[in-house]
C-alpha cells in the first residue's frame, strides 16, 4: 500500500522559483539579487539549471556555492560587468510603470520631494547595458503606478541603445513581463491561489492579459528539497512573503 | 623627502567656504569621518560636496554646510535611508546634482585624466537628464554613431579620504576588500588629504603591491586618526559601529551634535563615543 502525501508549496516558494527562472539560460554572468528571495532564487538557479552563474558574497568577492572565493569584484569592477553586459540584476522598485520605468530616487516632485529615497543609484547604467529584472515583495497600486515620479531605471518607452532588456518582474502575486508588441507590461503567470482579478486590483494601470493566464510553476521535488534543506533551512523566505 | 603629516585642524585650515570637496569611501564604509568632524568644528560652509554618499553627507547636511551635493545615492547601508539627507531634501535646504553611479565614476576618471568629459552609456532615457539639464550628449564619431552622455569631469578643489595605513610622504594603503574610488578622488583633486588608522615608517618587504592604492604624487597631507572612520566601517581594522550608527539615525540632530560634536577635537569625540558605549554596557549589566 502506498501513501500519497500532498506537499503544500508556500507562496514564498513560488516567488523563489519565479525569481530563479529569471536567470535560466543566462550562462556565465553575474547574478545580482537585491532582496532575500531573489538571493535564494539565484542560488537555486546556480545549484540546478544555471550552474555557470557567478555569485558574490555581498561585498567584494565572487564566491562559489560553498562560499569559497573565486574572484575579486570591488565596486569599480562591478560597474564594468554592468556596462560589459556580464550581469543580470534583480533590483527593487519603489515605483514601476507599464513600460518598466522604475523609481528608487524620490517620491513627489524631484525639486522638493515629499519622500527622499536612495537616489537613482546605478539604475540608469544598469538598464541601458544589461538585463534588469525586478522583485517587488508587496504588489500594490502604490508601486505599480501609471507614471513614476523620477525615472531611475529606464523602461521600454524611454530606452536607447542596443542592450536594453527587462526580462521579468516578480511579485508576491504574479510574474509579469513585457512580451507584447508595444512592450506594455503583461501578466505572464499568477502564483497558485491568486486570481487575475486580484492582480489587476493591485496594479495601478491596465495590465495586458491573455485569454488564459497560467499559474507560476511549482518547484520540482528536488528544488523543494534544496530550498528547504540547503538554501533556506531557517525559513527566512516566509518573513519576506508570508504564507497564505 | 617631504613629511606631509598634519592634524585634522591643519587640513581644515587649508579649506575654504564655497569649495568643491570630494569625499571618498562608499555609503557607510571607510569614510574620512575625523576630517568631516573637523570640518564641522570649523566655520566652513557653502560647500559643493561630491560623494558616494553616507553619513558624511548626513552630518554636513544637518549642520547646514552643503550648498550643493553631487551624488548617485546617500545611504547608511544597514539603514537604507540617511535621515538627515532625507530631511534636507524634503525641506528644500540642499541642492542636488543627481548622477548615476557609473556617470559619477567616469566624471572622476575624466577629472583625473584632465579631460573635460567622458562618454557613458548611462543616463539617457532616465530623468537624470531632466533634472540635470546642463548635461550634454556626444555622438560617436565612428560608424555606430551612437549617442552617449558626456559626463563632465568632476574636478575637485580638495579630496578627503580615509585608508588603513599611510606613510609620511602620502602613500596610502588599503587593507580591506574594496578600494572604492579613493585613488580617483585624490587624482581628481587639486589637493588631497589622506587620513589613516596608523602612520607607518614603511610598508615592509612583504607588502602586497596592490594594497598601495594612493600615490604620494596625488596627496597634499597625511593625518593619523585612529578610529577616524568611526562610525563607518574600516575593514579589517574595525567594523561599522552599528549601535552608534543607529543612535545617530534616531537621535534628534541638536541632541546628537551637543553630545558628540561640541568638543574641541577629534579626541573629545572619541572620548564621548567611549563614554556612550560604557554607559550602554552598564545599563545592560
Amino acid at each position: 500500500m502506498t501513501t500519497e502525501t500532498t506537499t503544500v508549496i508556500s507562496r514564498a516558494e513560488h516567488c523563489l522559483i519565479a525569481c530563479a527562472e529569471a536567470w535560466r539560460d543566462n550562462g556565465e554572468v553575474l547574478a545580482s539579487p537585491m532582496g532575500l528571495i531573489p538571493s535564494f532564487g539565484a542560488r537555486l538557479a546556480k545549484r540546478t539549471f544555471s550552474p555557470d552563474l557567478l555569485l558574490t558574497d555581498g561585498e567584494a568577492l565572487l564566491v562559489g556555492l560553498d562560499g569559497q572565493p573565486e574572484g575579486w569584484l570591488p565596486y569599480r569592477r562591478h560597474l564594468t560587468m554592468v556596462t560589459g553586459g556580464k550581469r543580470h540584476v534583480m533590483m527593487g522598485a519603489s515605483q514601476i510603470d507599464r513600460y518598466g520605468n522604475q523609481n528608487i530616487s524620490c517620491i513627489g516632485d524631484w525639486e522638493r520631494p515629499t519622500r527622499q529615497l536612495l537616489g537613482v543609484r546605478g539604475a540608469p547604467v544598469n538598464t541601458l547595458n544589461n538585463p534588469v529584472s525586478y522583485w517587488i515583495p508587496k504588489h500594490s497600486p502604490r508601486v505599480f503606478v501609471e507614471r513614476v515620479d523620477m525615472i531611475s531605471g529606464v523602461g521600454y518607452d524611454h530606452a536607447v541603445g542596443p542592450y536594453h532588456r527587462l526580462p521579468r518582474v516578480v511579485t508576491d502575486l504574479a510574474v509579469l513581463d513585457f512580451e507584447t508588441p508595444g512592450h506594455a507590461m503583461r501578466l505572464a503567470s499568477v502564483h497558485p491561489g491568486v486570481t487575475v482579478e486580484e492582480v489587476r486590483a493591485a496594479t495601478g494601470f491596465d495590465l495586458v492579459t491573455g485569454d488564459e493566464v497560467p499559474y507560476t510553476r511549482d518547484p520540482t521535488a528536488e528544488e523543494l528539497r534544496l530550498i528547504r534543506e540547503v538554501i533556506d533551512p531557517r525559513g527566512l523566505r516566509d518573513r519576506e512573503v508570508a504564507p497564505r | 623627502m617631504t613629511d606631509k603629516t598634519m592634524t585634522p585642524e591643519d587640513v581644515v585650515g587649508r579649506l575654504r567656504s564655497g569649495m568643491t570637496i570630494g569625499i571618498g569611501g562608499w555609503g557607510s564604509r571607510r569614510k574620512p569621518m575625523a576630517l568631516v568632524r573637523a570640518l564641522l568644528r570649523s566655520e566652513i560652509t557653502d560647500l559643493t560636496v561630491v560623494s558616494y554618499g553616507g553619513p558624511d553627507i548626513g552630518l554636513l547636511a544637518a549642520a547646514g554646510r552643503i550648498r550643493r551635493l553631487v551624488a548617485p545615492f546617500v545611504t547608511l547601508d544597514s539603514i537604507p535611508l540617511e535621515p538627515h539627507f532625507r530631511a534636507a531634501r524634503e525641506n528644500g535646504s540642499l541642492e542636488l546634482t543627481e548622477y548615476d553611479e557609473a556617470m559619477f565614476m567616469w566624471g572622476l576618471h575624466a577629472a583625473a585624466n584632465r579631460l573635460p568629459f567622458l562618454p557613458v552609456r548611462a543616463g539617457l532615457g532616465s530623468d537624470v537628464m531632466r533634472v540635470n539639464p546642463g548635461l550634454r550628449t556626444v555622438t560617436s564619431p565612428y560608424e555606430d554613431g551612437e549617442e552617449f552622455v558626456a559626463v563632465p569631469g568632476l574636478r575637485l578643489d580638495a579630496a578627503l579620504v580615509h585608508v588603513n595605513r599611510a606613510d609620511r610622504l602620502g602613500n596610502g594603503q588599503y587593507l580591506g576588500p574594496d578600494p572604492y574610488f579613493d585613488d580617483l578622488f585624490c587624482e581628481a583633486a587639486d589637493t588631497a588629504y589622506v587620513s589613516c588608522e596608523a602612520i607607518v615608517d614603511g610598508f615592509g618587504p612583504d607588502t602586497v603591491p596592490q594594497t598601495l592604492l594612493i600615490g604620494r604624487h596625488s596627496v597634499t597631507g597625511v593625518v593619523e586618526t585612529p578610529n577616524g572612520a568611526h562610525f563607518t566601517s574600516c575593514a579589517p581594522d574595525h567594523d561599522r559601529d552599528e549601535p552608534f550608527q543607529k543612535l545617530y539615525a534616531t537621535t534628534p540632530w541638536p541632541e546628537f551634535a551637543e553630545r558628540f560634536l561640541s568638543g574641541k577635537s577629534e579626541n573629545d569625540y572619541q572620548a564621548a563615543v567611549r563614554a556612550w558605549h560604557d554607559e550602554r554596557e552598564e545599563q545592560r549589566t
